[in-house]
């Protein structure tokens, strides 16, 4: 296979995405505006305990995970889904704006943060930052 | 006992939230003092407990025609209940979320606690003083009461 050949290849890779967070109306909100066509949104979690457990039948390749939430937050399942596969792309999306939160989250294996209340926009450049990291 | 700094906060936060999910920002009001620990209390209540280094309660209250309204600025089409519930519960997560940007890590939040209709279970603690953040938004009011040790 050539490199522009392999190249193509990555730029048309398709994503499946879940989405965690103890809202339903930010779950929702984030499926509807969704504006990349390469992400497919296949799974939805309440919280860090559903998401595993939907993680381990269905290892997507993106994730957006809230923090706060009950049973399980979302540093503890970031860290959770990374043992299960390493090179899942997460997109922390958190109330939560102080510098040592979004660090804690990176150096569990979070990949991006994204400070609630976001924009469609500011979703959508999130997300697509992301994918960019990924290729 | 709150700063006037610590107050200006919440008030920013609260426009943020406005401007960011509604695309249409509030007007907020002068902040003032709760009367005989009984704040205004609109139908839906999200309340969020705070601990660590500061410990209290951050409360929004708002009545359903606002978000009603605020739930179709945000692009949903489901306007029930259960939605408008989870929508206080969430403002009140965001703002005190985006509060630590200010008062840092060790101020803990908890999950969103939400109190439909029964307005008797909303109280402010007696021992401590408690702001509320007039919101303005359209033609709807709501309020944002902020009670800190």
């Amino acid at each position: 296979m050539s490199v522009a050949t392999a190249q193509a290849e990555d730029l048309n890779r398709k994503f499946k995405m879940m989405i965690c967070d103890d809202s339903n109306i930010i779950r929702r909100k984030i499926e509807r505006e969704l504006k990349i066509e390469r992400i497919e949104v296949v799974a939805t979690a309440a919280n860090g305990r559903i998401a595993v457990e939907t993680f381990k039948k269905n290892p997507v390749d993106v994730v957006t995970m809230d923090i706060t939430m009950p049973e399980m937050d979302g540093i503890e399942c970031v860290e959770k889904l990374v043992d299960i596969k390493p090179d899942v792309l997460i997109l922390v999306v958190s109330a939560l704006s102080d510098k040592a939160t979004a660090i804690e989250a990176l150096q569990k294996g979070a990949n991006g943060f994204l400070c609630k209340p976001f924009t469609d926009r500011q979703l959508t450049e999130a997300l697509e930052e992301l994918l960019r990291g990924a290729q | 006992m709150m700063s006037d700094l610590e107050l200006a906060t919440f008030v920013e936060g609260t426009t943020r939230y406005f401007e960011a999910t509604a695309n249409q920002a509030a007007t907020v009001g002068s902040p003032y003092l709760v009367q005989n620990g009984k704040p205004t209390v609109h139908e839906f209540t999200g309340m969020i407990s705070i601990a660590g280094k500061r410990r209290g309660v951050v409360y929004f209250t708002a009545p359903r025609p606002m978000l009603t309204v605020l739930l179709m600025r945000m692009g949903e089409t489901e306007l029930t209940e259960e939605n408008m519930a989870d929508l206080v519960g969430e403002v009140a997560n965001t703002i005190s979320g985006n509060a630590r940007r200010d008062f840092g890590k060790d101020f803990m939040i908890s999950v969103p606690q939400v109190v439909a209709g029964d307005t008797d279970r909303v109280t402010t603690p007696d021992n401590v003083r408690s702001f509320v953040i007039p919101i303005n938004w359209r033609s709807h009011a709501a309020q944002l009461v902020v009670c800190l040790e």
